[in-house]
């Protein structure tokens, strides 16, 4: 599903023809499938509006209009009946359900990077709230909304939740002025906490292992510190300097190389193939002698939210790797080998790392760098492809399918899928 | 005595008045001059003219009476004779002569004593004064240095004192720095606090406005409601449930739990099984040193409680207890046998390192010789274990393949076979063959007489019919019915002729599948024949066509 201006566009995933069209109020900000793909809900955040759509019966509709409230973020419950819309301000969470037209309230939402998670079954949802200068955490029971647990956090200003893959661990940190980290159970109990540091700027990202067995904290030091689950202690600290010596790490580096012109096939005027081989530029990755120093980019010391530290962290699929991302060396992609624990991999390209994510089914890695390339890497070695076609496709982001046969590649205005043939056996 | 005086000869020798005015002005004068005489031991001229000197023929009595004098007062007996004086004595002046001639060796024998002892002590004193100047020299040098020492130290502990300060200076401005920082920090949570209390409470204002306007617009306008994706029907928030959500909470919880409770224990489990492998490995090794004496003793021990070990642990059956005790055994007779392995290996390091040295111990020898023994026993086994297994391979061969020669001959026996029925096989082939090819020939020419007499054949019809059917027409309406029927029964007719002469023409007389195959040649080829052949099959189907439509 796409969103242009004012209309919804479906297309099937593997052949891209137009199944549904609708059309919204208005300009969509945010769309979202249900978690049963029945649904898509249209927020339109100037309006306070959100539109549901049915794939099902296309002359179903539905529009819930928060009015005056306004509305700043929507999304789906993960059993696809109800919808969370938060007020502007962060005034209050309205739930309301599609399937009994109910409605109910969660007060005092905490307006930070990441206040609402569910769990990976759905069961249970964590809100991050603040009262009196608080911190809180409640967490809800899908089923029927009720209050399971409220508890207060000892963190200064909760910056982020994230539930474990296992739905038994909540993971809460504190702002980057403070380096904190708490691990609370399902029940609401103080697991553990975890502190590296005291007043340098703390942490910047987390993420959970698939298997709940670890969590890597990246923090702007420029350091990954992972925890392990049994005694949550850290078990070691994955660093990010620029120069890399190590022999048993191997750097691909994205080379450029000029396109081959045959002078004697030139034609005038010159064909449209012809014309985009020459402007475009092609690139293959290359295997550098370590050691390799990679291009270090020195934040400007006096604005907030400096672009230092490990700002990206992804654990692969298959719980092998972990892909970071160092906003001081912005070119390089660093891919850990967790059962190791050692570098294995850096992938160091010509632009800007805009994004990059894991095959959901292999440890397949895409990266996007703003350019019209996109490139993947796996154990077995790593290519870049090109995106066909005319003129620029500056690819933004990307999002792989969960079969891991396909992915979306997106640029400003436009999106492709790219899809992956699966080896013959 | 009395004074010595050092007193030059010249002045003695050139006035003895003047030596007597200048001695009587002592008190001791004549003694002076006694020592002149005596000290001074002169060359003997100037000891003449000093004689000559002191005594003259004049003053003979004097100088006589002035000997005497000085003589016993020196101790020794008058040189006058008893008698009044005047007679002198001659034994005793002869005596006190030889006395006064020893007392003068003695005296230069002391002498020369004294001025060895005095040139020596004035070597000495030069040898003395010498070290002294250097050792002046060394310590002057030595308390230079030590100066310059000193200084430097005094240097180095001021920059030390210096650099200690800097770093407290820098530890203090850190801890300022921090202090101000932790300020900093506090105020800003301060103000933060109050700004956020403000915003709530312009949040809670605002939540009021939203809440009392009652917005119609605030709605949900839904065309349908939707089923549950689970099917089910919502349920009430009851007390119930609030408890029901509580134990599925405590359900997952304890799910995830004994998951790993169990993934431990299967770590636990393969620890314990690889530490006993372990252990089993350790022990292993470690008999060998049996065989040396000296350890004997100890391995022999250490051995027995080994045994015990595995005996007891054994019988524990490890796998299924888990209890400290038992982990502690196993751990600490792991530790055990561990260090006794690391003994064993450390006195093997020594002996190499001996052996090495070339301090060869009775025991080495022995040791080295032993190997070599039983090296060779072991090379002479793996030789006649190779023999024989090359011999066992070679009977079975022989046993597997028997004879050669009988194999060959059976071998050949079948050759012989096959290429014999492959003979047959090809004489009837040539047979066969032959057979077909003559066939072939009669068929062909048999084939080629059909067709004339086919021709002819069907001329001749034709005119039958030409005269049949003038004939037919002359009295058609009485012979109506017959007609179909004979046309039928010419029909049958003709292929039961042409049967009856395929056969015919098949004269020669062959077994019963060529037979078969040829009518089926026949056959085909009648039928190949027939578009092959002249118009008259044609005309003869077209006559049919005819013959029916009418």
């Amino acid at each position: 599903a796409s969103c242009v201006q004012h209309r919804l566009v479906v297309r099937d995933a593997s052949s891209l023809q137009l199944l549904q069209l609708y059309t919204c109020l208005d300009q969509i900000q945010y769309i979202e499938w249900s978690s049963d793909s029945l649904f898509i809900l249209c927020a339109l955040y100037k309006r306070g509006i959100v539109q549901v759509w049915s794939l099902e019966q296309p002359a179903w509709h539905c529009r819930i209009d928060e009015g005056s409230a306004g509305l700043v973020a929507s999304c789906w419950s993960p059993d696809g009946r109800h919808i969370l819309n938060t007020t502007e301000f962060h005034l209050r969470i309205t739930v309301w359900s599609l399937c009994t037209k109910s409605v109910s309230y969660i007060k005092y939402p905490k307006a930070c990077q990441q206040g609402v998670v569910f769990t990976k079954d759905g069961r249970y949802m964590a809100v991050a709230e603040r009262r009196d200068c608080k911190d809180f955490i409640s967490i809800f029971v899908c089923n029927n909304w009720q209050l399971l647990r409220h508890f207060d956090t000892e963190t200064q200003d909760l910056s982020g939740i994230e539930w474990a893959p296992n739905g038994c661990v909540l993971a809460a940190w504190d702002t980057c002025l403070e380096y904190k980290v708490l691990l609370y159970s399902l029940d609401g109990r103080l697991l553990s906490s975890f502190r590296a540091y005291e007043w340098p700027l703390g942490v910047k990202s987390i993420a959970w292992s698939p298997s709940s067995q670890f969590l890597a904290i990246g923090s702007f030091d420029e350091k990954v510190r992972i925890l392990n689950h049994v005694t949550w202690k850290k078990i070691t600290e994955l660093d990010h300097p620029a120069t890399i010596a190590s022999k048993k790490t191997i750097v691909y580096k994205e080379v450029e190389k000029s396109p081959t012109v045959d002078t004697e096939r030139l034609s005038f005027p010159p064909t449209r193939e012809l014309a985009s081989s020459l402007f475009s530029t092609q690139s293959k990755y290359d295997i550098s002698q370590v050691p390799v120093s990679l291009q270090y980019v020195k934040p400007v010391a006096d604005r907030a939210n400096p672009k230092v530290g490990v700002g990206m962290l992804a654990f692969s699929a298959d719980n092998c790797f972990l892909a970071t991302k160092n906003d001081n060396i912005p070119n390089a992609v660093w891919i850990w080998d967790i059962r190791k624990l050692k570098l294995s991999v850096v992938l160091e390209q010509l632009c800007t790392i805009q994004c990059f994510q894991w095959d959901p089914c292999q440890p397949r890695l895409a990266v996007c760098t703003g350019t019209s390339r996109v490139y993947l890497w796996s154990p077995a070695g790593c290519v870049v492809v090109q995106v066909p076609g005319e003129g620029d496709f500056q690819i933004m982001s990307l999002s792989w399918h969960s079969s891991g046969d396909a992915m979306v590649l997106l640029s400003k205005d436009n999106f492709c899928v790219c899809y992956l043939e699966r080896e013959e056996v | 005595m009395g004074d010595w005086r050092t007193i030059t000869v010249p002045v003695l020798s050139s006035d003895s008045k003047n030596i007597l005015s200048y001695t009587s002005e002592r008190k001791i004068s004549p003694t002076s001059m006694n020592s002149q005489v005596l000290r001074l031991s002169l060359p003997s001229s100037k000891m003449h003219s000093f004689f000559s000197a002191f005594c003259t023929e004049e003053n003979i009595e004097q100088s006589i009476s002035y000997i005497d004098r000085e003589l016993t007062t020196l101790g020794f007996p008058s040189i006058y004779a008893e008698s009044k004086g005047k007679e002198l004595n001659l034994i005793s002046i002869i005596n006190c002569m030889n006395e006064l001639l020893a007392l003068q060796h003695k005296n230069l024998r002391a002498q020369e004593e004294v001025e060895m002892q005095h040139m020596k002590l004035g070597s000495d004193m030069d040898h003395l004064q010498n070290c002294y100047a250097k050792l002046k020299d060394q310590l002057e040098l030595s308390k230079r240095e030590i100066v310059g020492l000193q200084e430097r130290d005094r240097q180095l502990q001021s920059k030390n004192r210096n650099l200690h300060q800097l770093l407290k200076n820098e530890k203090d401005e850190v801890q300022k720095l921090q202090n101000i920082i932790s300020s900093r920090a506090t105020q800003y949570n301060h103000d933060m606090k109050r700004k956020e209390r403000e915003y709530n409470k312009l949040k809670e204002r605002l939540h009021q406005l939203v809440m009392n306007k009652k917005d119609k617009k605030i709605a949900m306008e839904i065309l349908n409601c939707v089923g549950r994706a689970d099917g089910k029907r919502g349920a009430w928030r009851t007390d119930k449930t609030e408890a029901r959500n509580e134990e599925e909470m405590y359900k997952v919880l304890l799910s995830d739990y004994e998951q790993r409770q169990k993934q431990l224990l299967l770590e636990n489990a393969e620890l314990k099984k690889v530490l006993q492998q372990m252990k089993k490995d350790i022990i292993s090794l470690l008999p060998p040193q049996k065989q040396k004496p000296k350890e004997k003793s100890e391995d022999g021990l250490v051995l027995s409680d080994q045994e015990e070990d595995i005996g007891e642990l054994n019988k524990e059956n490890m796998w299924e207890l888990s209890c400290e005790t038992v982990r502690e055994q196993l751990t600490n007779s792991i530790r055990k046998q561990w260090r006794m392995l690391k003994n064993h290996v450390e006195k093997l390091d020594n002996q190499v390192s001996r052996g090495h040295s070339g301090a060869l111990n009775e025991k080495d020898v022995i040791s080295r010789e032993d190997h070599e023994l039983e090296t060779e026993k072991l090379e002479l086994e793996i030789q006649q274990c190779k023999e024989m297994i090359k011999t066992q391979q070679q009977l079975l061969q022989q046993q597997l393949t028997c004879d050669d020669d009988t194999t060959l001959l059976l071998q050949d026996c079948y050759l012989l076979e096959e290429r014999e029925r492959l003979q047959e096989e090809w004489r009837l082939f040539r047979e066969q063959k032959k057979n077909f090819e003559k066939e072939r020939k009669s068929f062909t020419e048999a084939a080629i007489r059909l067709g004339l007499e086919r021709k002819a054949f069907e001329e001749d019809r034709g005119t039958w019919l030409k005269h049949q059917f003038l004939t037919m027409t002359a009295d058609c309406k009485s012979e109506n019915a017959t007609t179909p029927s004979s046309e039928p029964d010419i029909r049958l007719v003709k292929s039961a002729s042409r049967q009856r002469r395929s056969p015919s023409v098949l004269s020669s007389p062959v077994s019963a599948e060529p037979c078969q195959t040829y009518q089926y040649i026949a056959q085909n080829s009648v039928a190949s024949e027939k578009p092959a052949a002249d118009n008259m099959p044609n005309l003869w189907v077209e006559g049919d066509d005819k013959e029916e439509t009418e």
